[in-house]
């Protein structure tokens, strides 16, 4: 009898259970993994579940290389997820995988959008439709080791010659001539390709890319551009690609004195304990022009989201994009709000680590990448042919304008 | 007892009831389909089909955005025209070509002389064997902390130490294949010397005697008993090895990844070629006429080494 | 006892001086072996700063790191799948292989050969080519992200149905008859009285399954998406990439994966080398 009673009570708490996963809707975001963007969202999806009992966020993450792949045969297979994060120049790939759907205009509207955030956020417009929308936009800035430069008894840089001066002073060598620390981190598959496609070519006198969005650097400006990053290392020795494996890692070990980096950057940096650091602005060129290389990830609506599964979605990217999520963004990663108003805020505005970036903002371009990742390689064999295989600037130049064109044409061939 | 019994009597049951007279080896091949059948639908399934589907697919341009086309041998075409391909195919060459004489030379002398030897034989073997249970990508690691420059990399540091130049290892186009491919060589050898000390065993020891009685030296008995009694085990080990070379993949990913196939694709090979294709750039089509290509490679070159090899 | 080693005892008890410089060459070679082992446990007990102290012995020891990495418990949830695969596939190798490996070398049927020639060939398949269709075949059934994909292509597996066969030949034909004289079905005789006979080969093809199993990395690096779901060297392989090149962290993990093998070792070396030992003779 009492086994009876006890499994009833089994029974009706089951089918209790039952009723109330039922009405628990589940989605799902997918982003690639770093670190503290995955700790940022877990947050945000601890806050937003206690805010709607009745929705479940589960976050999957995929490595960088393979997650627009992953994201198109997943939707190939009808198995594509509610909420994705996606590089605002993967947009024309992911439309064509049928991965997006437009922002419905009445949850989302675009006179709201485009009064609320930062100007870049056009980038993922199609025709009058949004394609997503962003938690965080970054900048670029140059970060330095107070310490080193201390040491060295110099000034961050606010020009290009007062890089290389400051880069010059604070390079250590040992008795072979090996670099024991750096003056600046030489890594173009880190941030350093924009920092050369949007800034270093602009201020040598040129434009990366034309209005039509072809190849425009393979002129005297990317020349002078190349040169000058290439010969950082070749001439002046004062930094070396590959050193401590990546750019950021030498800095955060304390030996590099200075290194260009975007805002996500700032998460990774903050546990830093042994020196103090800052940051500036971009450096100037003699005469005066700062350009900088603005990017966002932005957050859009799986296009197999329907009916209830889709009015969470659509509630969970409200969340994220509101300005709470963005503080929460801002915290742990360390990325710009993309609202103007939660990013310009005075604090913000005073704060000496996150005044040079929003300065940035102002003046920053966005390149419209077709593939990004192609055009990142042909970036990233230009210095290395240069670097590692004796080529010259204006050989490697010429050969990675024309890779790069090749794949510009085949992406708009498409 | 009772069971057998039992059964003996339901075998005469069946066999009444059944109708139609199941023989004894009929019974004993209805168990054997019954035992494959499992087996057989796996195998069907998850290695047939798929491989006619690859072939199927290396035919088609499907890039997963669109449904798939027949474009026939296109993709082959575009292969055979893609100078990155050649470099690829001449990188897993090089991995194959230095990689396996350098692991069988080693390993065989290793095991030639570790079976010579007692004291602490045990341990000694553990010491070389070790290596092989460790996992390839965790390995890698270790050794990518090696190659570093100064000041943080092991062997530049002693190379200073020598008053030697630091080495670029990792960061230069001719030094970054060998020294990943120094990774797998180190990995394997614990395997291949176990292998040949097995083989080495099982030579009858009067074989050695007749050759000491009749007079022969050393080097003799190793070029003309040794060495060819050893034949299986080294056909085996160069087959297994081989292919083991040519889908290196493991120590490559985790070595470059901040730029995948090592500088300038100098360390590239195949299955990271196909790996990027099918799930960087998702050209599913051309990346199954890579596996293709693979598949005929490892085909070609296993077929011609035991051809070689048998006929000596 | 080595033939060589039998000999050599035989013919003179005076220890040669050549013997003692092989000796001590093959021992320095096998430190050489394990000497990145030693810097990789040496450098997980290394706090940050330390890294760049290039000396084997720590100078101030710290198990900082090992604390660091378990406490979001993420090396436990990878080392629990890997060892979930892992026994699972290898439990699923030494019952199908050797079914059908005994299948193949006792019964005489028609179509055997076909068989067996037809799994033999599927030796000549590399996954790597097999690895697309998988993809598109798991995304599809929905195998994505969950242990069954990563299971399934090992499941069963033409090497040791191979070695198997090889070994069930040598079992004699008198034991079955025997057991089917007294009545036994066929496929207790396989369990309960040919399988016996042949442990050494099972446990020779356990070893070698669960370890491939353990050190897999490409298919599980595709088939998986969440974290909580990679295994032991693709988790090690994100985590080494996330922690941004801090070589301590990236060591202690490496070590954390090995630390399971090596230990397995110790207590199975005679069994480990004996397997492989078996496996290259019948090979």
């Amino acid at each position: 009898m009492r086994i009876r009673t006890m499994l009833a009570g089994l029974a009706a708490g089951l089918s209790l259970m039952a009723v109330t996963a039922a009405q628990a809707v589940e989605i799902q975001y997918w982003q690639y993994v770093f670190e503290t963007r995955v700790n940022a969202m877990d947050q945000l999806i601890k806050n937003f579940e206690a805010a709607n009992p009745d929705i479940t966020v589960k976050q999957v993450t995929f490595p960088y290389a393979d997650y627009q792949t992953k994201v198109i045969a997943s939707q190939a297979a009808g198995q594509g997820p509610d909420v994705l994060q996606f590089f605002y120049g993967w947009l024309d790939q992911f439309q064509k995988g049928g991965v997006l759907q437009p922002l419905d205009p009445a949850v989302f509207p675009s006179d709201k959008i485009e009064s609320e955030f930062f100007p870049i956020v056009t980038a993922v417009k199609r025709g009058d439709s949004y394609y997503g929308l962003p938690t965080a936009v970054r900048s670029l800035a140059l970060f330095y080791n107070k310490k080193l430069l201390d040491e060295a008894g110099v000034k961050p840089p606010q020009t290009l010659d007062e890089l290389v001066d400051v880069a010059t002073k604070t390079t250590k060598t040992d008795g072979g001539g090996n670099i024991t620390s750096e003056g600046i981190t030489l890594d173009f598959a880190g941030q350093d390709h924009q920092w050369w496609r949007e800034v270093l070519v602009r201020q040598f006198g040129g434009v990366p890319y034309d209005a039509d969005g072809n190849v425009a650097y393979n002129d005297e400006a990317g020349l002078k551009a190349l040169e000058f990053y290439t010969g950082l290392q070749t001439d002046k020795k004062v930094g070396l690609a590959g050193f401590m494996d990546e750019g950021q890692a030498a800095f955060k070990a304390g030996l590099a004195a200075m290194t260009i980096d975007g805002t996500f950057r700032l998460g990774a940096f903050k546990p830093i304990t042994d020196f103090e650091w800052g940051v500036v602005e971009l450096p100037a060129n003699a005469d005066g022009l700062r350009s900088n290389y603005a990017s966002y990830f932005a957050n859009g609506i799986g296009a197999g989201a329907t009916g209830e599964k889709k009015a969470a979605a659509e509630k969970f990217l409200a969340y994220i994009t509101s300005d709470e999520a963005m503080k929460v963004w801002l915290d742990v990663v360390g990325e710009l709000p993309a609202r103007r108003a939660a990013a310009l805020t005075d604090a913000n505005l005073a704060d000496p680590i996150y005044a040079p970036f929003l300065k940035g903002l102002d003046y920053a371009k966005t390149t419209q990448f077709l593939d990004e990742a192609g055009q990142r390689q042909t970036a990233i064999d230009m210095v290395n042919r240069v670097f590692l295989e004796g080529q010259s600037p204006k050989d490697s130049l010429a050969q990675a304008a024309s890779a790069e064109q090749a794949i510009i044409d085949a992406a708009k061939a498409k | 007892m009772a069971a057998s019994a039992q059964s003996t009597s339901a075998g005469a049951t069946r066999k009444g009831r059944s109708g139609f007279r199941l023989t004894l080896h009929g019974r004993k091949v209805l168990w054997a389909w019954t035992f494959l059948a499992l087996p057989i639908v796996f195998y069907c399934w998850i290695r047939f089909y798929p491989t006619l589907s690859a072939f199927w697919m290396s035919f088609t341009d499907w890039d997963l955005l669109r449904p798939a086309n027949f474009v026939g041998l296109a993709n082959y075409q575009k292969l055979f025209a893609d100078p990155n391909f050649w470099k690829v195919f001449r990188n897993t060459f090089t991995y194959l070509i230095i990689g396996t004489p350098v692991s069988l030379v080693l390993s065989f002398v290793i095991a030639f002389y570790l079976d010579r030897v007692r004291f602490m034989h045990g341990f000694i073997r553990a010491l070389y064997f070790l290596p092989f249970l460790t996992t390839a990508a965790a390995m890698a690691w270790v050794w990518r902390w090696f190659y570093q420059p100064i000041p943080i990399g092991v062997f530049n540091d002693v190379l200073a130490s020598l008053g030697l130049p630091a080495q670029p290892f990792l960061r230069s186009t001719t030094q970054a294949l060998p020294s990943i491919l120094v990774t797998g060589i180190w990995a394997g050898l614990g395997f291949q010397i176990i292998i040949f000390m097995a083989g080495l065993r099982a030579i009858p020891s009067t074989y050695y005697e007749a050759a000491r009685v009749d007079g022969l030296g050393e080097w003799a008995i190793l070029t003309r008993i040794t060495l060819p009694l050893l034949k299986p085990t080294t056909v085996f080990l160069v087959v297994f090895s081989s292919i083991g070379f040519l889908r290196i993949f493991d120590q490559v990913y985790n070595m470059t990844t901040n730029d995948p196939g090592g500088p300038l694709n100098s360390t590239k090979p195949l299955v990271l070629m196909i790996y990027q294709t099918a799930f960087s750039s998702f050209q599913m089509g051309y990346a199954a006429a890579q596996t293709v290509v693979l598949f005929t490679i490892l085909l070609a070159v296993s077929l011609l080494q035991l051809w070689i090899m048998r006929k000596r | 006892m080595s033939t060589q080693a039998t000999e050599l005892r035989l013919n003179a008890s005076r220890i040669r001086p050549g013997l003692i410089i092989t000796w001590t060459l093959l021992f320095i070679g096998g430190l050489i072996m394990v000497t990145p082992l030693l810097y990789m446990f040496s450098t997980s007990l290394k706090s940050a700063g330390q890294v760049y102290d290039l000396r084997l012995i720590p100078a101030a020891p710290t198990f900082d790191n090992y604390i660091k990495v378990l406490s979001d418990g993420r090396f436990a949830r990878w080392f629990f799948n890997s060892a979930l695969v892992a026994i699972t596939v290898t439990l699923s190798n030494v019952f199908f292989d050797s079914l059908v490996g005994y299948t193949l070398a006792k019964f005489q049927f028609r179509g055997r050969q076909l068989v067996f020639i037809a799994i033999l060939s599927t030796l000549m398949i590399p996954t790597e080519m097999l690895v697309i269709p998988w993809y598109l075949m798991s995304s599809q059934l929905g195998w994505l992200d969950s242990y069954w994909g990563i299971m399934f292509p090992g499941m069963m597996t033409a090497f040791g149905t191979f070695l198997m066969k090889q070994f069930f030949e040598g079992v004699p034909d008198d034991f079955l008859e025997a057991a089917r004289v007294d009545g036994l079905n066929e496929f207790t005789i396989w369990w309960k009285v040919a399988m016996p006979l042949v442990t050494p080969a099972i446990s020779a093809l356990a070893i070698f399954t669960f370890l491939g199993n353990w050190t897999a990395f490409f298919w599980p690096l595709i088939v998986t998406t969440s974290r909580e779901l990679y295994t032991l060297p693709v988790g090690l392989s994100s985590f080494a990439v996330e922690q941004s090149i801090q070589w301590e962290m990236i060591m202690t993990g490496a070590a954390l994966a090995t630390i399971p093998t090596l230990l397995v070792f110790l207590f199975f070396q005679r069994y480990i080398v004996r397997g492989v030992m078996l496996a290259g003779l019948k090979g």
